[in-house]
C-alpha cells in the first residue's frame, strides 16, 4: 500500500520532468536544427528568450526521481543503475554539457565562440533526453533486471533505441508548442507559423514512432504491450491521443491552450506506461513490493512530500502569479552598473 | 596525483581506483561552490537590507550586483550537483540499494529544500525592477532557512554514512527495522551539521571580503570597497572563534565515535595514553613518524584534558579494517592543514575586532588587507581539508563498519569509468574557466561603469550573463517557458532574416 502510493508519485516525478525537462529539451532541439546563423536567427532569438531562466527548477524533478528510486526502492535503484550504466553516465555528461552551453553562449561575444558553445548546448539537448529514454526502454522492455550488469544488449536494442528516439520527438514536439505560443506572445506571426508547423511535424514523428514502439514491445515485451492495449492503460492512450490531436488543433489561433493540451498528452502517456506494468517496476522480475525499503522510511517520505508540498506550493504559485502579472524582470546592465541614468531604474 | 594514485591502489576491486577520484573530483569541485550555496544569499540579504534600512544607494547597488553573481553561482551547483545525484547510482550502485532506503530520507529533505530555493531565488533575482522595495526583500528573506534545510539534508546522509544507526540486520545481513528519527539524528549529526554551517559562513564570508581586500589593495578606497569588504568580513570575523570551538568539539566527537579516523588524523600508531601530538609528520608502515614536530603527551591532553587519557590507535583493528598509513598521513596533513589555518584566523579577526572597536575605522596597513584577501583563498583551502578529512578518515569503509568501499563499487569496468571520468574533467575544467570568465567579465564592466566609462560596444547588450542583467529590451521572466508573462519585442521582422526554413 505505502510501496504502491510512492511508486504513483515516482511515476508523477517522471512526468513532471518529462514535461517541465521536456519543453527545455526541445527549446534546444529547434535551435539545433534552425539553420545556420543568419537563416536561423530570428528562430534562435525567440528560443533564447523564451528558455526559462530557472532550468534548475526543471532538473530538480530528475533529481526528485532518483531520490524516490533510491530511498523507496533501492534495489530498483541498484539495477536500473548497474544495467543502463552507459546510457545514464552519457546523459549525466550530456546533463552538464547542457548547462555549460547554456551558461556560456550568453556572455560571450565572439560569433564563432558563441556557435561552439550554442552548438554544444543544442546537441546536448538532443543527446541527454535520448539516453535517458533508452534508459526507460530498457526498463520498460524488463531489461534492466536486478544482477544484470551493464553491456551493449542491455541498451543498445530496439526497445531502447526507440524509447530515446521517442523522447526526443516528444521534446521536440512539447518545445515547438511552447514555442509557438511564445511567439504568439511576443507578437511575431511568422515565428508563430514556423513552430507551428514544427509542432504538427513533430506530432507526426511521434505517432509514427509510437507504433513502431508498441510493434516493438509486442515482440519483446508482450507485458507493457498487454497493458497499453487493454482496460486503463488503452484509456490513458487514447485520452494522450485526444490531447495530442487538440494541441495539433488549438496550436492555429490558441497556442496558449495547446500548452496545456501537449503536457497532458506527454503526461498520460508516462501514466499508461505505469499502468501497464503494474504491479512491476522492472516487467516481470521486480514488483514494486518485492523493491520497496523499509516501511517506516517510505511512510516518512510521503510525509515529507506532503510537507513540501505546502511549503512548495504557495511561493511556486506566487512566482506564476508575479510572472504573469508582469512584476518579474531581469535586473538590466543600468541596474547593476549603478549608472542610474536609465529612465526605467527605480529610485529605491 | 601520483601519490593519491599510488594511495588508491588499495587492492580493491580495479573500478574502485576510479571511481573514488571521480567521487573525489566531483565533489570536491561541487564543495568549492557550496559556501555560496549557502551563505551568499544571507549575506546579500543583510546588505539588502542596510541598502533599504539607511536609503544607501551604495549598498544597494552591491546587493544587486551580489545577486548577480549568485544567479551564475546557483546555476554551476545545480550542475556539479546533479551530477553527483547520478553518481551514486553509477559509481556506488549496491550502497545505495542495500542502504538507500535506511538513509536516503535526508536527501529527500534536501531536493524540496533546493526546489523551494530555486523559487525564491528566482523571485529575488528578477523582482529587483517591479516588485515594492521591501516585499521583494521579504520575500526573499526565508532563502537563508532554505539553504539550512538543504545543509541539513545532506549533512544528515554524510554523517549517517560515518556513524550508521537506526535499523538492525536481519539473517541475510539486510537492514530491517529501520526508525528514520535515529537514522537521521545520528551521533555525529549535531558536531558536523554545526561546523560545516559555521565553516560556510565564514568561508563565504572571507571570500566576498577578499575581491573587495584586493580591490582595497589596488587603491580602490572608496566607500563602496569599505561596505563591501566590512560586511562580509565582520560575519566570518564574528565566526571564527565560534568555528574553533566546534572544530575542537568534532575533533573530540571522533574521537569518540570513529576512534580509527581520529588515530589518523592524529597518527597515533599504538592504542596508549601520554600520547604525543605531531604537526605535520609522515607515517610509515612500522608505525614510526617521518619529520613533523613532535609535542609530548599533547593529544591525550587535547582529547580527554589529562595527559593519561587512553588514544585508541591504528593498530586496535586489523589492517583492512582502517586506513591505510599513505591514508592516515593524507588525513593527518589535512587535519594538521584546517586546524592551523583555523588557529591562524583567530589573530586576523581579532586585529579587525581590536582596531575597530579602538578606532571605528579598517586597519590601514596594507598588511592587514594581504592578510584577508589571503583568508579568502585559505578558508576554501580548508573546507577541502575538512572533507578530506571526513571521507578518506572513514576508509576503508563506505558505510562505516557495515559496508566497505569496495563493496559497494559499481561492476562496470574500470575502462569505463577512466574514459567517463577523463571527460568528466575535461567538462568541469571548462565549465570552471568559463564561470570564473563570466564573473571577471561582470566585473570588469562594473568596475568600467564605476569609473564612469562608456561600455565598450563589442560588449553590448549581448554581453547579459545568463541569469544574471540581462539586456534592456530582452526581459525574460522566469516560470514555464512560455508561460512567463512580460514581453519584449521582436527585432523588427523587416530587418531580420524573417524566414524559417520551411516557409
Ligand atoms: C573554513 C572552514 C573550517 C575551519 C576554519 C575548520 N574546519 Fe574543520 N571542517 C570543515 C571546515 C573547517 C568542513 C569542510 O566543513 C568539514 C568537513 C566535514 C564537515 O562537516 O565539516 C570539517 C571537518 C572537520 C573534522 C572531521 C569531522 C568528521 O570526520 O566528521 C574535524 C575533526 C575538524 N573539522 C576539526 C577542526 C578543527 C580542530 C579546527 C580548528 C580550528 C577546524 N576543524 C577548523
Ligand atoms: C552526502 C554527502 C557527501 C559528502 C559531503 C562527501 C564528501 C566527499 C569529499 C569532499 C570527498 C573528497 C575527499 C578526497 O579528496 O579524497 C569525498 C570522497 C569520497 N567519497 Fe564522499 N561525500 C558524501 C557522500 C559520499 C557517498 C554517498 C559516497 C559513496 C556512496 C562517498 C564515497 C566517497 C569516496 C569513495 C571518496 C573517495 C575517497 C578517497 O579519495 O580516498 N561519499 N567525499
Ligand atoms: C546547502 C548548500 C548546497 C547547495 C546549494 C548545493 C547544490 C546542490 C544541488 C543544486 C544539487 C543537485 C540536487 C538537487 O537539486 O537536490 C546538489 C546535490 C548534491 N550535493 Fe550539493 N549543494 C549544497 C550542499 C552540499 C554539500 C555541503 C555537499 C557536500 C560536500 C553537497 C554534496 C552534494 C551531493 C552528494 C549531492 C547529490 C545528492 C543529491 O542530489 O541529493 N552538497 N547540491
Amino acid at each position: 500500500m505505502t510501496a504502491g502510493v510512492v511508486a504513483w508519485i515516482l511515476l508523477v516525478a517522471v512526468a513532471a520532468y518529462a514535461c517541465g525537462g521536456g519543453v527545455d529539451y526541445g527549446a534546444g532541439f529547434w535551435d539545433l536544427v534552425a539553420g545556420g546563423t543568419q537563416r536561423g536567427e530570428r528562430p534562435r532569438w525567440l528560443i533564447d528568450h523564451a528558455m526559462e531562466p530557472v532550468w534548475e527548477v526543471n532538473n530538480v524533478w530528475l533529481i526528485f526521481v532518483f531520490i524516490l528510486m533510491w530511498t523507496g526502492f533501492p534495489v530498483f535503484f541498484e539495477a536500473v543503475f548497474s544495467a543502463m550504466w552507459l546510457p545514464l553516465a552519457l546523459a549525466a555528461v550530456g546533463l552538464v554539457l547542457r548547462g555549460a552551453g547554456f551558461a556560456l553562449r550568453k556572455p560571450t561575444t565572439r560569433l564563432a565562440r558563441r556557435r561552439l558553445y550554442g552548438a554544444v548546448f543544442a546537441v546536448s539537448s538532443l543527446v541527454t533526453p535520448f539516453f535517458l529514454g533508452a534508459a526507460i526502454g530498457g526498463v520498460a522492455s524488463g531489461r534492466a533486471a536486478p544482477g544484470v550488469t551493464a553491456s551493449a544488449e542491455v541498451w543498445a536494442n530496439s526497445s531502447s533505441v526507440i524509447a530515446g528516439l521517442l523522447a526526443v520527438a516528444a521534446t521536440a514536439f512539447l518545445g515547438a508548442v511552447f514555442l509557438t505560443a511564445d511567439a504568439r506572445r511576443f507578437d511575431a506571426p511568422d515565428l508563430e507559423k514556423y513552430f507551428r508547423l514544427r509542432s504538427w511535424c513533430a506530432l507526426v514523428v511521434v505517432g509514427v514512432l509510437a507504433l513502431i514502439g508498441l510493434g516493438t514491445t509486442h515482440r519483446h515485451s508482450s507485458y507493457v504491450y498487454h497493458g497499453l492495449t487493454h482496460g486503463l492503460g488503452l484509456l490513458l492512450v487514447l485520452l494522450s491521443l485526444v490531447a495530442a490531436l487538440a494541441t495539433a488543433g488549438l496550436v492555429v489561433g490558441k497556442a496558449g491552450w495547446a500548452r496545456f493540451t501537449s503536457v497532458a498528452a506527454v503526461a498520460l502517456v508516462i501514466f499508461a506506461w505505469g499502468t501497464a506494468q503494474r504491479p512491476y517496476l522492472v516487467p516481470t522480475s521486480l514488483t514494486v513490493q518485492q523493491a520497496a525499503g523499509a516501511t517506516r522510511p517510505l511512510q516518512w517520505l510521503i510525509l515529507v512530500f506532503l510537507i513540501a508540498i505546502v511549503l512548495v506550493g504557495p511561493p511556486l504559485f506566487l512566482l506564476y502569479r508575479l510572472d504573469t502579472r508582469g512584476l518579474l524582470e531581469a535586473q538590466t546592465e543600468a541596474d547593476v552598473e549603478g549608472g542610474s541614468t536609465h529612465p526605467d531604474t527605480p529610485s529605491t | 596525483m601520483n601519490t593519491l594514485t599510488a594511495l588508491l591502489a588499495s587492492g580493491g576491486p580495479a573500478q574502485e581506483a576510479p571511481a573514488r577520484q571521480m567521487m573525489a573530483f566531483t565533489l570536491g569541485y561541487h564543495i568549492l561552490l557550496v559556501p555560496f550555496g549557502v551563505a551568499l544569499p544571507f549575506i546579500t540579504l543583510v546588505m539588502h537590507h542596510r541598502a533599504l534600512r539607511k536609503n544607501d544607494p551604495v549598498a544597494l547597488l552591491l546587493a544587486r550586483r551580489w545577486s548577480a553573481v549568485m544567479a551564475v553561482q546557483f546555476a554551476v551547483g545545480i550542475v556539479t550537483g546533479t551530477v553527483l545525484t547520478f553518481e551514486f547510482g553509477l559509481l556506488w550502485p549496491k550502497m545505495m540499494g542495500t542502504w538507500g532506503d535506511v538513509f536516503g530520507l535526508g536527501f529527500g529533505v534536501e531536493a524540496w529544500a533546493f526546489f523551494l530555493e530555486a523559487v525564491l531565488i528566482a523571485i529575488y533575482l528578477y523582482g529587483w525592477r517591479r516588485l515594492k522595495p521591501w516585499t521583494h526583500f521579504w520575500l526573499a528573506a526565508p532563502l537563508p532557512f532554505t539553504a539550512l534545510m538543504g545543509a541539513f539534508g545532506i549533512i544528515g546522509a554524510n554523517s549517517w554514512m560515518n556513524t550508521p544507526q537506526g535499523f538492525t540486520l536481519d539473517s541475510s545481513g539486510k537492514p530491517v527495522n529501520v526508525t528514520v528519527q535515529q537514522a537521521i539524528f545520528t551521533p555525529m549529526f549535531g558536531p558536523e551539521y554545526w561546523h560545516f554551517v559555521a565553516a560556510m559562513f565564514l568561508t563565504a564570508g572571507y571570500v566576498v571580503a577578499g575581491v573587495y581586500a584586493v580591490g582595497w589593495l589596488r587603491g580602490r578606497r572608496d566607500r563602496y570597497h569599505k561596505l563591501g569588504f566590512c560586511v562580509p568580513f565582520t560575519l566570518a570575523a564574528i565566526l571564527t572563534p565560534v568555528q574553533f570551538f566546534l572544530g575542537d568539539n568534532i575533533a573530540r566527537q571522533i574521537y569518540h565515535k570513529q576512534p580509527e579516523k581520529f588515530a589518523a588524523a592524529e597518527i597515533v600508531w599504538n592504542t596508549g595514553t601520554h600520547v604525543p601530538e605531531y604537526l605535520f609528520g609522515r607515517l610509515q608502515s612500522d608505525g614510526s613518524v617521518k619529520g613533523g614536530l613532535k609535542i609530548p603527551d599533547l593529544d591525550s591532553f587535547l582529547a580527554g584534558f589529562s595527559a593519561k587519557t587512553q588514544v585508541t590507535g591504528l593498530t586496535s583493528v586489523p589492517a583492512d579494517d582502517r586506513p591505510t598509513t599513505a591514508e592516515a598521513t593524507l588525513v593527518h596533513f589535512t587535519f594538521d592543514i584546517m586546524a592551523l589555518i583555523g588557529s591562524v584566523l583567530i589573530p586576523l579577526a581579532l586585529w579587525y575586532a581590536v582596531y575597530w572597536w579602538r578606532r571605528r575605522d579598517l586597519p590601514r596597513t596594507r598588511w592587514f588587507f594581504r592578510c584577508a584577501a589571503l583568508a579568502g583563498v585559505a578558508s576554501w583551502i580548508t573546507v577541502e581539508c575538512g572533507w578530506i578529512t571526513t571521507e578518506v578518515g572513514r576508509q576503508p569503509w563506505i558505510v562505516y563498519q557495515y559496508m566497505r568501499v569496495s563493496d559497494a563499487v559499481t561492476p562496470t569496468k574500470a575502462s569505463s569509468l577512466w574514459t567517463t571520468f577523463a571527460i568528466i574533467v575535461v567538462v568541469y575544467l571548462l565549465l570552471g574557466g568559463a564561470f570564473v570568465g563570466v564573473l571577471r567579465m561582470m566585473s570588469r564592466r562594473w568596475r568600467r561603469a564605476d569609473l564612469g566609462l562608456a561600455r565598450r560596444t563589442d560588449e553590448g547588450p549581448e554581453t547579459d550573463t545568463p541569469y544574471g542583467p540581462r539586456p534592456e529590451p530582452a526581459a525574460v521572466a522566469p516560470g514555464s517557458s512560455g508561460a512567463s508573462g512580460s514581453s519584449a519585442l521582436p527585432p523588427d521582422p523587416g530587418t531580420g532574416p524573417t524566414r524559417g526554413g520551411t516557409q
